[in-house]
C-alpha cells in the first residue's frame, strides 16, 4: 500500500498533526501493522519536499513542537491520479510454492505431503480470519474477505496442483 | 475403536456401487457441538460418507457408532427413528415440501414425532426468527428466494433439537453473501445448542466456518488431526 498517498488522502478532509494522521491511519487501515512515528515523519518530509503538503501551523503548548500539515492543490491532483490508476494485478508467477513443489519432485521428496501441509496452513489462517470477520464490524469484514478470497485462490491452486502431481513429476523428471 | 468423547464415529467404511468404489476405508469422528468440514474433489465420496454416517446408506463393510450404539445392529425402523429424532439435514436443493408453507415445513419434523400442530409451529417460528425468516411463514417454498429457502431448511434442521446436523453443500446454490450468512447462522445456532455439524463442502471459505476439516480422496477420509 502507498502510505504517502493514503496519508495525503486523509489530509483532504482538513489539516492534521503527524500524530493525528498516524492514529487515524492505524484505526482505519493499520489493523495488523500500525505505522511507526518514524514512517510518518519521513513520509511527511518527502511529501513536503515534493510540494504535495505544506505546513499549516506549528504548535508547541509547552511540549515539543508539532507541525500541522495541509494538502496542496498538487497533493489533491496526486491523490486523484493514484485513485484513478488501477493496481497491477499480481500474478505471482514465480511463487515460492511452485518452486517448492518442483524441488520436492526433483529431490524425490513427497510433494503431496508438502501440498497437504500448505493446505492445512492456509485453512488455519482462513479460520482465524473468518472468526475475526464474524466478530468484527463492516471494515473488519471487508478486510478479512479480501484476504480470504486470495487465500481461497491459493488453495484452489494447491488442490489443482495436487491433482496434477503425477503429470508434473513426469515433466520435471523426464 | 471409538475415540473418547466422540458422538458419532465411523471406522474403515467401504461402499461400492456396482464396480465403482465410493468409499474405500474411510474413517471419521465428531464430538458433540463440533463443526467438521468434509472436503475433497468431486466424486471422492463425500456425500456417500455423509449418507452412511446418517444411516441413509448402508456400507458394505465397516462400523458406524452413534452414542455408543452400532447402526448396523439397528432395525430399519430404529434407524429411521434415529434420523427423525437425533439428526437434522440440510441439502443443496429441493428439500422443502412444496405443498406446505414455510412454517409447516419447519414444523414437519416435530409433527412427525407426534408434537401438536400449535406447539410445533410455535417452536418452528422461534427457529425461523433465529434464521431471520419468520416473516416468510405463510409462503410456500416456490414463493421464496434460494437463500431464504436455505434458511428455512436450516431452521427445519434445527427445530427438532437434533444432536447432529448433516449438511451437504448447504450453500452450493447461493451467492457468497447469502451463503456466508446461512453458514454463520447455522454454525452459530449449532454451537450455542451444542449440535454437531457434518459440513460437506468443496469450498475452502465454507470450510473456514468449521472447527476442523477432514479430506476425502478416492474414498478414503484423511483426518489429519484426529487419526481414528
Ligand atoms: N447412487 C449411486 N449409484 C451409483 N454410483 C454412485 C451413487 N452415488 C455415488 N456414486 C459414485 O460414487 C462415487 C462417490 O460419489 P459421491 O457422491 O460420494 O461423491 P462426492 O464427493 O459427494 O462428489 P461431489 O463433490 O461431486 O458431490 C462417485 O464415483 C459416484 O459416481
Ligand atoms: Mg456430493
Amino acid at each position: 500500500m502507498s502510505i504517502g498517498h493514503t496519508l495525503l488522502g486523509l489530509l483532504e478532509s482538513g489539516p492534521r498533526h503527524g500524530y493525528d494522521l498516524k492514529r487515524t491511519f492505524d484505526e482505519k487501515f493499520g489493523h495488523d501493522r500500525p505505522l511507526h512515528y518514524g514512517q510518518v515523519y519521513s513520509t511527511m518530509s518527502r511529501l513536503l519536499k515534493n510540494g504535495l503538503v505544506e505546513v499549516d501551523g506549528i504548535e508547541s503548548d509547552g511540549g515539543p513542537e508539532r507541525k500541522r500539515y495541509a494538502i496542496t492543490e498538487a497533493g489533491i491532483t496526486d491523490v486523484s491520479a493514484w485513485l484513478a490508476q488501477p493496481e497491477k494485478p499480481e500474478p505471482y508467477l514465480q511463487s515460492t510454492l511452485y518452486t517448492k513443489v518442483v524441488l520436492a519432485l526433483l529431490t524425490g521428496r513427497s510433494a503431496a505431503d508438502l501440498l497437504d501441509a500448505q493446505r492445512s496452513e492456509h485453512l488455519r489462517l482462513m479460520r482465524i480470519l473468518t472468526d475475526r470477520k464474524r466478530k468484527g464490524d463492516l471494515a473488519d469484514q471487508l478486510i478479512c474477505d479480501h484476504a480470504l478470497f486470495h487465500l481461497e485462490a491459493d488453495l484452489r491452486w494447491l488442490e489443482l496442483t495436487a491433482a496434477r502431481l503425477g503429470r508434473l513429476a513426469k515433466v520435471v523428471n523426464p | 475403536m471409538t475415540p473418547a468423547g466422540s458422538l458419532l464415529t465411523a471406522h474403515d467404511l467401504h461402499k461400492s456401487y456396482g464396480s465403482t468404489p465410493a468409499l474405500d476405508g474411510a474413517s471419521f469422528s465428531i464430538h458433540p457441538g463440533e463443526v467438521v468440514a468434509v472436503m475433497g474433489p468431486s466424486g471422492s465420496g463425500k456425500s456417500t460418507l455423509l449418507h452412511c454416517l446418517a444411516g441413509i446408506v448402508t456400507p458394505d463393510r465397516g462400523t458406524i457408532t452413534y452414542a455408543g450404539r452400532e447402526l448396523s445392529t439397528m432395525s430399519d425402523a430404529e434407524r429411521s427413528a434415529l434420523r427423525r429424532t437425533e439428526f437434522g439435514f440440510v441439502f443443496q436443493f429441493g428439500q422443502l415440501v412444496p405443498e406446505l408453507t414455510c412454517v409447516e415445513n419447519v414444523a414437519l419434523p416435530l409433527r412427525l414425532s407426534g408434537a401438536r400442530r400449535k406447539d410445533a409451529e410455535r417452536t418452528a417460528l422461534t427457529w425461523m426468527e433465529r434464521l431471520e425468516v419468520d416473516d416468510l411463514g405463510a409462503k410456500r417454498p416456490a414463493e421464496v428466494s434460494g437463500g431464504q429457502g436455505q434458511r428455512v431448511a436450516v431452521a427445519r434442521a434445527l427445530a427438532s433439537s437434533p444432536k447432529v446436523i448433516f449438511a451437504d453443500e448447504p450453500t452450493g446454490a447461493l451467492d457468497s453473501l447469502n451463503g456466508e450468512r446461512v453458514l454463520e447462522l447455522l454454525t452459530e445456532a449449532a454451537r450455542s445448542a451444542n449440535v454437531a455439524v457434518v459440513l460437506v463442502t468443496h469450498e475452502a471459505r465454507v470450510a473456514a466456518y468449521s472447527d476442523r476439516d477432514v479430506t476425502v480422496r478416492d474414498g478414503r477420509a484423511r483426518d489429519l488431526e484426529h487419526a481414528v
